[in-house]
């Protein structure tokens, strides 16, 4: 698992199996790869199902993702429909068959990380089944929780109460609520929301959830599966430890530093190019690291490679063999390169590159001009300023 | 004087005998840092380039007087070396390590908090007051001292701006990285406050990216502030729901985007820079006014 990708992401039968063993009340149901599963499953469950597409994607009900069966015939047609479909790019592979719910109300109640206050925070609404963000205002309820004593019971009945709902469904709620956060703390996520939250007359149901775990404490959950979505060369960077986001423009990017990186591709889009992805070689990377991620963008097809780097941590001279080596290796199949290289060992880095024939800008303004125009770009800045003050 | 650290602080590495550990503390204490101890549990009586080594915070602190520790353990470690440094009772704690997990750090800011310590970090380069002290892993050769203060999410593009600064012969008083985690200690807002009332400031250059709102929250702070602000956020052209490296750096629905963080800086009164080389200008027209 890679610490510096998007953040793991479980997939709903995998929150769902969580919230189980964690006590919370989930339909009757299993994840399934076939029809003809769908179809014993569904017979099995003994009434109407949902069948719902397993994919990492929001608003997969609209796309037509979820679908109804009264049998289990109909459940077998639906999950042929619905096994191999795409939903916003992503193939649908497998399918959880739940019971289905008939819902009375829908209420939202999830946990997230704020950063202002550095710990959690409840977020709880009469008004689920929407995404929270459209919700307004003034019927959502928020309560903070210390990490130092946890959630009290005074507190999940300071929620309930505002948000307006009392007797058994306030009691369950509150039940859920202490669930759900030590949950939160125990499995080390970074989000886990319950939407909708469905009060059915069997009582309170987590009727759909999201969990999302921090990569970071993945060591702590070997159990967890990997469930981030790469293409080869994202899979490639990833196994590195580097930090990769493939982006839309032309120009290949190697920086050390998130912020540096983003900067970078700032400087690229002000002079009328784009950047082709965000690669992040911070943190001290070796120089094989460097010349494989390198050596990887390259295969990418870009118009230019553009280099930068300001050494604090990572070595200039350790930039350069890596440039010289892959240069050298006849990777880049005559695809530009231009460098920009200042910082901790800078000299030996560009007598490294001078050797190899390769030369260094001292300047960011000055690269990211060149490499801009290699990738489509204008060199002359998008509103006309790009040359103020060097 | 600076913000955080001078001449006075009295400084230690908890790891001091790792890779990173033993590499900086001879850089830090090269510089000129009262680097005087660091721990290495199992390694007590070693020496590292003759900075004496212990087993405990708690040594350094009674045998020496270690008042700021910079914590460079291995991320799973973290949780327990910071909790030690704080029971010890270090006042400022720089957490370089990256990847801490974020309920560790949730954690740590909270007994943080109970015993008044000063948390820099996680993920972050550490603080250096130019000419004085040096508590991080920044390429310490790009600051000169003087009348800046300079606060930043990201380790590289803050050595950037402080050589752009330098190049015009601008210094600064103490550069801050609060690091690029979700959960961090000291935020913008904390250490604008500490550059307000540091007699050696005059002038603040904040260095922020997108996600997140701490750059909002600093914006409403900065209209409160008798010190001119000049502000830099990288991120402009990034695509929303996609993480750019750093944990907070994320724009989803909508929220954390360049333009709001734009807004709110140039609302609040902070002079926002387009392009890092337009950073020491802006400073510098600061500086006259």
């Amino acid at each position: 698992m890679c610490p510096g990708s998007d953040y793991l992401k479980l997939y709903e039968y995998m929150a769902k199996e969580t919230f189980a063993r964690y006590g919370i009340p989930v339909p009757a149901g299993s994840v399934v790869e076939s029809a003809e599963e769908a179809e014993q499953v569904a017979g099995s469950l003994g009434g109407p199902v949902a069948l719902k597409s397993q994919v990492l994607s929001g608003g997969r009900g609209k796309a037509g993702g979820i679908q109804f069966a009264p049998d289990p015939a109909a459940a077998r047609k639906a999950a042929a429909e619905l096994l191999g479909s795409t939903i916003q790019g992503l193939v649908v592979d497998r399918l959880l068959v739940e019971e289905q719910l008939f819902i009375e109300h829908e209420l939202y109640l999830g946990l997230i990380i704020d950063p202002s206050t550095r710990g959690p925070l409840i977020i709880a609404s009469r008004k689920g089944g929407v995404d929270i963000e459209e919700v307004p205002g003034r019927d959502i309820v928020r309560e903070r929780v210390d990490v130092r004593w946890g959630l009290f019971p005074y507190q999940v009945r300071s929620i309930t109460s505002r948000m307006g709902i009392s007797g058994r469904m306030a009691r369950q709620f509150g039940g859920i609520a202490m669930s759900l956060y030590r949950l939160f703390r125990g499995e080390d996520a970074v989000l886990t929301e319950i939407n909708p939250l469905a009060a059915t007359t069997n009582g309170l149901v987590a009727a759909d959830g999201r969990l999302t775990m921090d990569d970071d404490s993945a060591y702590r959950h070997p159990e967890v599966p990997d469930t981030h979505q790469r293409t080869e060369i994202e899979e490639k960077i990833a196994g590195l430890g580097l930090s990769y986001v493939p982006l839309d423009g032309r120009v290949a990017i190697m920086a050390n530093g998130a912020g540096a990186t983003m900067a970078t591709m700032d400087i690229l889009e002000h002079f009328g190019s784009r950047a082709m992805n965000f690669l992040d070689v911070g943190g001290g990377a070796s120089g094989e690291k460097m010349t494989e991620a390198l050596k990887t963008l390259a295969g990418t097809d870009p118009d230019v490679i553009l280099i930068n780097v300001f050494g604090g941590i990572t070595r200039c001279d350790e930039v350069a063999e890596s440039t010289r080596e892959v240069y050298q290796s006849g990777a880049l199949r005559g695809i530009p390169l231009v460098v920009r290289l200042v910082g901790t060992n800078e000299e030996e880095g560009r007598e490294i590159l001078r050797e190899a024939g390769i030369s260094a800008h001292h300047e960011l303004l000055g690269a990211a001009r060149e490499a801009a125009a290699l990738g489509g770009g204008t060199a002359t800045g998008g509103d006309g300023d790009g040359d103020t003050s060097q | 004087m600076a913000i955080l650290v001078n001449e006075k602080t009295k400084a230690m590495i908890q790891g001091i005998t790792g890779r990173q550990g033993a590499f900086h503390a001879t850089r830090m204490a090269g510089y000129g840092t009262r680097l005087v101890a660091g721990t290495s549990p199992g390694r007590a009586g070693a020496e590292v380039d003759g900075i004496p080594v212990y087993d405990t915070v708690e040594d350094c602190v009674t045998k020496h007087g270690a008042n700021v520790s910079a914590l460079m353990v291995p991320a799973p470690f973290v949780h327990d070396a910071a909790f030690e440094a704080i029971a010890a009772g270090i006042e400022i704690l720089v957490i370089i390590t990256e990847h801490v997990p974020v309920h560790d750090a949730m954690d740590i800011m909270a007994y943080a908090e109970d015993r008044d310590t000063r948390v820099i970090g996680p993920n972050t380069f550490g603080v250096i007051a130019p000419g004085q002290c040096k508590v991080g892993i920044m390429p310490e050769r790009v600051y000169r001292r003087g009348p800046v203060g300079l606060v930043s999410r990201s380790g590289t593009l803050s050595y950037e701006i402080a050589a752009a600064l330098g190049e015009s012969e601008i210094g600064i008083s103490t550069a801050v990285g609060i690091g690029g985690d979700m959960v961090v200690g000291e935020g913008f807002v904390d250490l604008l406050r500490a550059f307000e009332h540091d007699a050696e400031t005059e002038c603040v250059v904040l260095v922020g990216e997108i996600g997140g709102t701490a750059e909002e929250e600093a914006a409403e702070f900065i209209k409160t502030m008798t010190k001119p602000v000049v502000a830099y956020i990288a991120g402009k052209s990034a695509p929303p729901g996609r993480r750019m490296g750093h944990a907070g750096a994320i724009v989803e629905r909508g929220r954390g985007t360049y333009e709001a963080k734009r807004a709110a800086l140039d609302e609040g009164g902070a002079r926002v820079a387009d392009f890092p080389w337009d950073v020491p200008d802006l400073v510098a027209s600061c500086l006259k006014d």
